[in-house]
């Protein structure tokens, strides 16, 4: 489904991602970790195309080259980003952004009652909203925008113990967990799973409420390590990212 | 009294208008761009003065009374002690114009009580090429009644050039409310200043919004709200668009001179290259009143001004008086955060720039909401 090669990036005249090769297949779940400050985020406004963001290398999506596309194009071929800092939007409520995200007739009041945003429908989309309600409103708006391939910043920072069960399913929801991989068998294919994720996890914490395929570390703007997203994560939080990425350093 | 006032059931202002040798079907257009409906369907009356003339002024509803100010100075001897008491003849150039110059202008009541259902429309159209229309206006909402006023002021397909000088002086008795939506059309050669003035009383609501968005080469002014009875509230929302050749100098000042009084004044301006200047002025003269200042533009063009002057004047203790401005282009972040939900970024513009103007105004006509929809996509041209 998406597919990068040598993909370097520059952010303000400074280069932050250093040729990442990255393949996600449809269906499966990846994970980035990595300490703060070395490019998470930068990956995947990048993919996303966001204009600051200068890039070189090949950005592939569903087989056709989109590095020279623009934002819009990409979220209507099927790129969904949920931004880490959302901006507030005067006057524009969150009903009529989710209006705006809608591929399809979706119900946006059960899905807002799910998230526990039924309230905040008609408020100005973002103002005031805390960090676990912004987090809410980008996975809402996500899940009526029906990404084929959802870019998730930080899914539980900010979120309180009692809500993190709810990003957890609405994540599930958005990736078609409850559907089967994949396997190989032609009768299997249209009834398995075929949305993509690429989730950033500063702390791993959302690993205990949706099961991710690959996990990735990313050090220095290096794709430094690829493997198994648990065995990864319990290496780091026994040994800490830098004697993680020794091997390969 | 009764026989003066005029039911509307068989009223409609085509012919009237139709009939006048000045107007045409153009013209028509133009009154219902400004909100005025034809056929006065949900109005509780209507007033529509066309250059110096009165064609139309009458009441729908019991307890309102709709007059041309001069019928209405011949009917009520009382109300002289009315006229230039808020708004000083002496002012400037302009009220000792109008002074010798008036043509009329509408003389609205609300009765002691009456809770009028529908809004009143009221209708200042300038025809006649080069004119300057002077009018005087008095609008008295007595003790408990509440009143919903739409005027719409404009100028014809005819009249490129001329002047319009408006004085309205607005008297809101206790415990009333006055909610006056005025919503300007006038032409890149017009000149406006419409001076105005409201003294609202113990426990009474003044509500002002204001929506200019089409082209006018020149338009001041300063409404002022004396806020004298304990617990009175002024409220004002207005709407600037100026387009390239257009010069707005407009603000709203209110003078807390009573405990308990509020006060909050909200401007939100955009300007496709035309000149605003937005001031706000609230004046605290007893303990304990309060009043926000919140100012914010948009620059939608490379040339183009706006220059926000807050004003805040506190002259006692314990006044709160509080103010937030904020001028600049569109956030790119905006832009680019619609755009990754699918907006292009033309549709992203204007989807901001709607959120911008959409200033809650209750009773607003459809019809203005799609002149603000309007000026919406025009300043997505003037703007590209």
């Amino acid at each position: 489904m998406l597919v990068l090669e040598n993909f370097n990036v520059t952010l303000d005249g400074k280069h932050i991602l250093h040729n990442i090769n990255l393949t996600i297949k449809a269906g499966e779940t990846h994970v980035l970790f990595g300490p703060n400050g070395h490019g998470k985020s930068t990956l995947l406004n990048a993919i996303m195309g966001l204009p600051r963001y200068r890039v070189s290398g090949r950005c592939c999506f569903k087989g056709q080259d989109i590095t020279s596309l623009s934002v819009d194009e990409r979220a209507r071929l099927g790129i969904g980003l949920m931004f880490q800092r959302p901006p507030t939007i005067r006057g524009l409520s969150l009903r009529n952004i989710l209006k705006i995200c809608a591929r399809n007739d979706i119900d946006i009041d059960t899905l807002a009652s799910q998230l526990k945003l039924r309230t905040f429908l008609e408020r100005d989309v973002n103002d005031g909203f805390s960090g676990g309600e912004l987090k809410r409103s980008e996975l809402l708006q996500l899940l009526t925008q029906q990404p084929d391939l959802a870019l998730i910043d930080e899914p539980e920072s900010g979120v309180d113990l009692e809500n993190i069960g709810l990003i957890g399913s609405a994540l599930n929801l958005l990736l078609e967990k409850e559907k089967p991989r994949y396997q190989g068998s032609d009768c299997q294919l249209k009834h398995s799973r075929h949305k993509a994720g690429l989730i950033i996890t500063h702390t791993g914490h959302i690993l205990n409420f949706v099961e991710a395929d690959v996990g990735h570390v990313l050090y220095e703007g290096r794709l430094a390590c690829t493997g198994h997203p648990r065995e990864i994560l319990a290496f780091i939080q026994q040994k800490g990212y830098s004697e993680c990425v020794r091997c390969l350093v | 009294m009764r026989d003066h006032i005029t039911t509307l059931t068989d009223i409609a202002l085509p012919s009237l208008v139709l009939n006048s040798p000045l107007m045409d079907n153009s013209d028509l257009d133009r009154l219902l761009s400004v909100g005025v409906d034809a056929h006065c369907r949900e109005r509780s009356g209507s007033f529509v003065q066309v250059d110096h003339q009165v064609l139309h002024a009458g009441a729908a509803e019991p307890g309102l009374e709709v007059l041309s100010t001069p019928e209405a100075l011949k009917r009520y001897d009382w109300l002289k002690d009315y006229w230039w008491q808020i708004v000083p003849a002496g002012k400037d150039e302009f009220t000792k114009y109008a002074q010798d110059h008036t043509h009329n202008g509408y003389f609205i009541r609300a009765l002691p009580g009456a809770k009028i259902n529908y809004p009143l429309q009221a209708c200042l159209y300038l025809a006649r090429e080069g004119l300057t229309q002077c009018v005087h206006n008095i609008v008295i909402v007595e003790e408990g009644a509440e009143l919903n006023i739409i005027t719409g002021c404009a100028s014809g397909t005819k009249a490129k050039s001329g002047a319009h000088i408006g004085i309205s002086e607005f008297y809101v008795r206790k415990g009333a409310k006055l909610n006056f939506t005025m919503i300007h059309s006038w032409a890149e050669d017009v000149e406006v200043r419409p001076r105005t003035g409201t003294v609202v009383e113990e426990g009474g609501t003044f509500i002002s919004n204001y929506i200019c968005t089409h082209p006018v080469r020149l338009l001041q002014m300063y409404p002022v709200s004396y806020l004298r009875g304990e617990g009175a509230v002024a409220r004002y929302q207005s709407i600037l668009v100026a387009p390239p050749g257009s010069k707005m100098d407009v603000g709203s000042r209110v003078v807390l001179d009573a405990p308990a009084t509020k006060s909050e004044i909200i401007t939100r301006t955009v300007t496709t290259g035309g000149k605003i200047i937005s001031r706000g002025h609230p004046v605290g003269q007893v303990p304990g009143v309060k009043a926000h200042l919140e100012c914010r533009g948009l620059m939608l063009a490379p040339q183009g001004l706006i220059h926000a002057i807050p004003e805040l004047e506190a002259r006692a203790e314990g006044v709160e008086l509080s103010h937030e401005a904020a001028v600049g282009k569109i956030a790119h972040e905006e832009i680019e955060y619609l755009m990754a939900r699918g907006l292009s970024e033309e549709d992203a513009v204007s989807t901001i720039v709607r959120g911008f103007l959409n200033v809650d105004i209750p009773g607003l006509p459809p019809a203005l909401r799609d002149e603000i929809d309007r000026a919406v996509s025009a300043t997505r041209e003037q703007g590209a």
